[in-house]
């Protein structure tokens, strides 16, 4: 019974995942993926381009509101949070809807105010520059909490994400790379496959093992460190998985 | 016949041809050594002897013979756990994997002749050295107090007799008495433990000792996963704990272990048990092997684990300067499958994969009560850097809080295995 409600699921996201995959075309050809990650800009640079910005804000230890609200912690902060300062009413609902400041946020931001918060009080008409905005971001970065020290404070770089393509499915597995890469998953997963609070993945025919994979990274499946954990494998690594764990223990 | 070294050396035209070609002649081979058999090094140790085949000597020097985890010490403090169920030995990595398991300190590390010392007077010599000592404590980070005074005021940093001597303290507290931790300053092992640790004390406390107190005396402004402990706190265990932060004389802290007494900001507070957690390094034979810089802990190349300092030595886990890695179990894990395989690219010439990165941690706030922060990481050339991420929500439901407790279960299982084999 159980076997065959999994069976429908693996049936329905595979055809989510078609969809997915029909939506993402044109990534056909990518090689292997997530190797190193980038930097998110040069912060000396950007300390020139804060410049533009310190007339109205302030950053680092002692910071205090001006013209603008200080910019210490603003990774990870939610929007229009700073007690007392005189938001915009449009930045203030943002704030209250859950929004948080990420690089993907913040960049928008600042590439132009108005689109991501239409009535701020922000006067500046945004920087069209990907590289200035990236110096930038890198320097605002340095002013945030470290992840060395509070593990769940906001990246410092970019990862090199895969990008899907049409024949995920078709990619023949390297069990060796697998074996490599599994080291990760038995961290958590049992190689011997037992189930103690954490599912067995060995055995799995690797078409299935592949869908739910690219289930965990289309977010379709909701678990948040398999989510993570999926987001920066790229195609053949998945596949690669796949063959090694679909043989494991036989 | 055997050939030891007296009749080896007797044969005057082998020692020509011993000496011009070492390592072809005189083993065959490649060496691997490793200093501590800890989270980082025994992972190490299994990772190098399982995927090389036999092709390479893999030595394993840790001093104890039953290793007791730091994760999940704080369950046993809160009656979770037995201490049985947090001791580990190193009997499988010898007998499964080949490992030769050497239960000794090093004392010193020759990096020209490439050899280890130990305490006992032995020598090992090796291609690639793996230095995975933990932590250490900075003398004087808590003025008063020294290790001379840890069984007057345990650290329990380190698992074992420390953590059995800290738990038997809490549960022989008097009535209404009061409970004080001396929290570390950044960066140190477990960023969220110091805080999971005050969630199992209360939890013992408020079935024990319920009108007792928790005083935390904490020289950092924030911690990781503060709202989720802070919002447990309030729920499970009102008005219980304390917390003084640096605002208010949290990084201005003395203690008397003669007397009892912990100094805030020029106040004498009477404690009747003080866990002083003090501020930390790398561990001491890091130090001796030159292998540290100014901040105290081991400088890496992302990529490889490689020391900064010499190519030779890989250097894992808490002793490292790991980027935007904390130091936990889970990391220095994660840090040592990557060396690994670096270890063996260069000795056997097998694949080398770019390197990837993760680290999740669990903690307890009550029976039932679990949460989680995690992420992963890549290196660039600089540091390793975190790319993403993800931590547990204040408000979850109580089904989910108990699903990410029954899952941190399953990852004691799954990575003790993957340690110890």
């Amino acid at each position: 019974m159980i076997g065959l409600v999994f069976h429908c699921m693996l049936s329905r996201m595979r055809e989510a995942i078609a969809f997915v995959l029909a939506l993402a075309l044109g990534g056909a050809g990518q090689g292997l993926a997530g190797e190193t990650a980038k930097a998110i800009g040069d912060p000396e640079a950007g300390a020139e381009v804060w410049i533009f910005c310190s007339g109205c804000h302030q950053i680092g230890p002692d910071a205090e509101a001006g013209i603008g609200p200080p910019l210490t912690g603003i990774f990870g902060r939610r929007m229009g949070s700073i007690e007392g300062f005189p938001y915009s009413r449009s930045m203030t609902r943002m704030g209250r809807d859950g929004l948080v400041w990420s690089l993907e946020t913040l960049d928008a931001y600042i590439e132009n105010p108005r689109v991501l918060v239409s009535g701020t009080r922000m006067s500046f008409d945004g920087l069209e520059n990907p590289t200035e905005r990236a110096d930038l971001l890198a320097f605002l970065r340095e002013f945030s909490d470290k992840p060395s020290n509070i593990p769940e404070a906001a990246p410092t770089a970019r990862a090199d994400r895969p990008v899907l393509s049409e024949a995920t499915l078709a990619i023949v597995g390297d069990p060796a790379y697998g074996e490599y890469l599994s080291s990760e998953c038995t961290t958590c997963h049992q190689r011997d496959g037992s189930d103690r609070g954490i599912p067995s993945i060995t055995l799995w025919p690797d078409e299935d093992f592949v869908v739910a994979m690219h289930a965990y990274k289309q977010k379709l499946r909701p678990h948040p460190v398999m989510q993570m954990m999926a987001s920066r494998l790229s195609d053949e690594e998945i596949a690669a998985l796949a063959a090694y764990f679909g043989k494991l223990g036989l | 016949m055997t050939l030891n070294r007296r009749s080896f050396l007797g044969t005057g035209l082998a020692l020509g041809a011993a000496l011009s070609a070492p390592r072809a002649i005189g083993q065959a081979r490649p060496r691997v050594v490793i200093v501590g058999g800890g989270a980082g090094g025994a992972t190490a140790a299994r990772y190098i002897a399982k995927d090389s085949g036999g092709m390479i000597d893999v030595t394993l020097i840790e001093p104890s013979r039953s290793y007791f985890t730091c994760f999940f010490s704080n369950l046993y403090i809160g009656g979770y756990r037995d201490l049985d169920s947090i001791a580990h030995t190193y009997g499988t990595l010898a007998s499964a994997h080949g490992v030769n398991v050497v239960h000794d300190w090093v004392t010193g590390v020759d990096r020209e002749a490439r050899t280890v010392s130990t305490a006992a007077g032995h020598g090992f010599a090796y291609d690639r050295l793996i230095v995975a000592p933990g932590i250490d404590f900075v003398d004087e980070s808590v003025p008063g107090w020294s290790t001379a005074a840890q069984n007057r005021m345990p650290h329990s940093w380190k698992a074992g007799s420390q953590t059995q001597l800290l738990k038997a303290q809490i549960e022989a507290m008097p009535e209404g008495g009061l409970f004080a931790m001396v929290a570390p300053p950044n960066p140190f092992r477990c960023p969220p433990g110091p805080y999971e640790r005050i969630s199992m004390v209360a939890h013992v406390l408020r079935d024990r000792n319920p009108t007792a107190k928790i005083l935390v005396l904490d020289p950092k402004s924030s911690f990781s996963k503060q709202a989720l402990f802070e919002e447990g706190w309030e729920k499970h265990y009102p008005g219980m704990i304390e917390r003084i932060g640096p605002d208010f004389g949290g990084a201005n802290v003395s203690v008397d272990p003669d007397a009892m007494t912990v100094t805030v900001d020029g106040s004498v507070e009477k404690v009747d048990v003080c866990n002083v957690i003090p501020a930390q390094k790398a561990g001491h034979i890091a130090q001796v092997a030159g292998l540290t810089d100014g901040s105290g802990f081991c400088p890496i190349v992302p990529a490889t684990m490689q020391s900064r300092i010499d190519e030779t030595v890989h250097i894992l886990g808490d002793a490292t300067i790991a980027g935007d890695m904390p130091k936990s179990a889970f990391s220095a894990n994660s840090q040592a499958k990557v060396a690994a395989m670096a270890v063996r690219a260069a000795l056997t010439g097998s694949r080398a994969f770019p390197a990837k990165f993760s680290n999740t941690c669990w903690s307890l706030i009550d029976t039932d009560d679990g949460v989680k922060v995690g992420a992963s990481y890549q290196a660039t050339e600089e540091k390793i850097a975190k790319v993403d991420g993800f931590v547990s929500q204040t408000g979850e439901d109580a089904g989910l809080r108990k699903a990410t407790y029954e899952e941190s279960l399953g990852w004691y299982a799954g990575i003790t295995a993957d340690i110890f084999g």
